[in-house]
């Protein structure tokens, strides 16, 4: 066990350093950031001196070496259209992100989940086959449009609730659904296809012909091992909500990272850029990999002490 | 000459089962009345694409500024001249709906082709060859696993620019992973079947061994899976176009019409639905195919 969380703790490591390489990799891609500092009559004294002064003579490596140990310590320079530090800018506005995100994950659990499991018990019926075709319905519908439509129904036709910003419940419900709605779609199929594997095994045979009832045997036998795909899948879905943020901040201006990096992709602000990524790639990886823990502990099926 | 004979017949014969595994699986998905519909949709959908000039031909840029806000047809102060209404500088939304299926429909196939072609060799070399290039490639993937696939292309398109090749190339290459470990893993399994095993003994070249024997096999997964990414890779396009990331204008896309329309909610309904409602039909009969295809090639999922 011990050994399998070092591997996996490696694993996390030096996946991270990737992903630093690359973001270190694209930066330097985007162009000198002298030239962008500097007013646009600097003389070339003046800006050879400054390449000199912030380290952009020395070799390449040494270069990603200063800017590793840089970020290692949540230090990703200053961003160039705010001019305060990257870092404090997305401390900011993470909370309200992952605010965002988690609202969504839990309004798409609340309600796939339920539906999942009463479309495997009732195959066939007409909940089921209505709720599998409204789940592909949610999977071809992209979440800003139906932020977009949300936002002319319940806000504009009806004046329910209000069309952006962050604050009030009231303001959390659209922004969440419309994220969630895809998630949503997604884990209703899973479950109900998990459901009908564990549904089909010889254990809920015995626990049924034992004269357990069937409320029982689907929530405490079935379910129970139905959970190890979902906890999976939510887990990998999560990088998919980061990104799915970056188009639903800027559709409902929610105050958040996503929309923090739209803006400094137009503003030519490539350190706040990296940065972003940077935060939300290690986020991304950091939550995998609590994942992989819960998966352990959840699966003691699963051995983890070969080593292969 | 004998040896341009040789490779004619064997060829062929690669071919043949190819050509009526083919034809049994579209069969298969033929039973399906709802993969039937997805079909029938999206070829639809791509005929329309193609053809319509021919049928339509009206300028997607041409402003009429009278025009402005006419709303669809059947509405009031609607008219057949703009079928399906005019946008805030009176250009015609039928036609730009039109256009922008070019942009989309190119754009995810394309794309998906790239990621395949990209998935299919290094998951060949890294499952066939193993090893230290195994371990490289593997490890390059889970690298790209982890970084979030938007923000991916967002980073890589706010240093490369917008144009509809970057487009593709961006949204192609942050997606070579999924189909590099399925082909990895059926490779490996593949790799020590006994006619593997055999081409192996009597020397042939590893080339051959990959391409003629291996490949052939391992194909049909990625056809479900190139379907379905076509959907999400449309969706991504539209999402960058949405942030004004997506192929630059005057060219129209889906996704800059609802960023444009939704400036207007409030007066003109029709700017923000009809895009939206055209991406949806678009990923939901490639979504109904991909779903028919997949239980046809995989009967282990059928009827799950």
């Amino acid at each position: 066990m011990l050994q399998y969380l070092f591997k996996r703790l490696w694993h996390t490591v030096y996946v991270i350093i990737g992903i630093s390489v690359i973001s270190f990799f694209f930066i330097h891609l985007s162009g000198d950031p002298v030239m962008l500092m500097l007013p646009g009559d600097a003389s070339h004294q003046e800006i050879e001196d400054l390449r000199q002064q912030l380290g952009f003579n020395d070799p390449i490596y040494v270069q990603y070496l200063r800017f590793a140990w840089q970020a290692l310590r949540g230090e990703f320079g200053q961003s160039l259209y705010y001019k305060i530090p990257a870092m404090q800018l997305i401390l900011e506005r993470l909370p309200a992100s992952l605010e965002l995100a988690a609202a969504a994950m839990l309004i798409a659990l609340v309600v796939a989940v339920p539906i999942g499991i009463i479309s495997a018990v009732r195959r066939g019926s007409l909940l089921d086959m209505g709720s599998m075709f409204g789940a592909l319905f949610g999977l071809s519908m992209p979440h800003f449009w139906l932020g977009i439509m949300l936002i002319m129904i319940f806000s504009v036709r009806l004046g329910w609730l209000p069309t952006s910003g962050r604050g009030t419940l009231a303001h959390l419900i659209m922004p969440s659904v419309a994220l969630g709605l895809s998630l949503m779609a997604m884990f209703a199929r899973l479950t109900r296809s998990v459901m009908l594997e564990v549904l089909s095994l010889d254990y809920i045979r015995t626990a049924r012909s034992k004269g357990l009832k069937e409320r029982i045997v689907v929530s405490k036998h079935a379910f129970k091992n139905a959970l190890i795909p979902l906890v999976t899948v939510a887990g990998m879905q999560f990088g998919f909500l980061l990104g799915g943020t970056v188009i639903i901040e800027t559709v409902f201006a929610w105050p958040g990272v996503g929309r923090l990096v739209v803006q400094a992709i137009f503003n030519r602000d490539y350190p706040l850029v990296q940065a972003v990524v940077l935060v939300l790639a290690v986020i991304f990886v950091a939550v995998n990999f609590i994942v992989d823990m819960l998966y352990m502990y959840l699966d003691p099926q699963i051995s983890y002490f070969e080593d292969k | 000459m004998n040896q341009q004979a040789a490779a004619k017949t064997s060829i062929f014969e690669v071919i043949t089962p190819r050509l009526r595994f083919l034809g049994e699986t579209l069969g298969e998905v033929a039973r399906r009345p709802s993969a039937l519909m997805g079909g029938i949709m999206i070829t639809a959908i791509l005929l329309t694409s193609v053809c319509f000039p021919l049928f339509y031909p009206v300028d997607p840029l041409e402003q009429d500024l009278l025009a402005r806000f006419t709303p669809p047809a059947w509405q009031e102060g609607g008219s057949w001249v703009y079928p399906l209404g005019a946008d805030n500088l009176g250009r015609d939304v039928l036609a730009r709906l039109l256009y922008g299926s070019r942009v989309s429909l190119l754009v995810g196939f394309a794309a998906v082709l790239v990621a395949e072609l990209a998935g299919i060799f290094l998951g060949l070399f890294s499952g066939y060859y193993g090893g230290k290039l195994d371990s490289l490639i593997m490890r390059v993937a889970d690298i790209f696993m982890a970084y979030p696939f938007m923000l991916l292309t967002i980073s890589v398109i706010a240093v490369l620019g917008t144009s509809i090749f970057n487009l593709i190339l961006v949204l192609g290459l942050s997606d070579w992973v999924t189909y590099a470990r399925t082909i990895r893993g059926s490779v490996l399994s593949l790799k020590e079947k006994e006619f593997v095993e055999a081409s192996r003994a009597i020397g042939t070249p590893h080339r051959v061994i990959i391409f003629r024997h291996i490949l052939p096999n391992v194909i049909s997964p990625l056809l479900v899976l190139g379907t379905l990414r076509v959907a999400n890779i449309i969706i991504w396009e539209s999402g960058l176009s949405f942030l004004g990331m997506g192929v630059p204008p005057p060219m129209p896309t889906w996704g800059r019409m609802l960023a444009e329309g939704r400036l207007y909610i409030t007066d003109a309904w029709w700017l923000v639905t009809l895009p939206g409602l055209a991406i949806m039909l678009t990923i939901l009969s490639i979504n109904l195919l991909g779903d028919g295809l997949r239980d046809a090639l995989d009967p282990r999922l059928r009827n799950i």
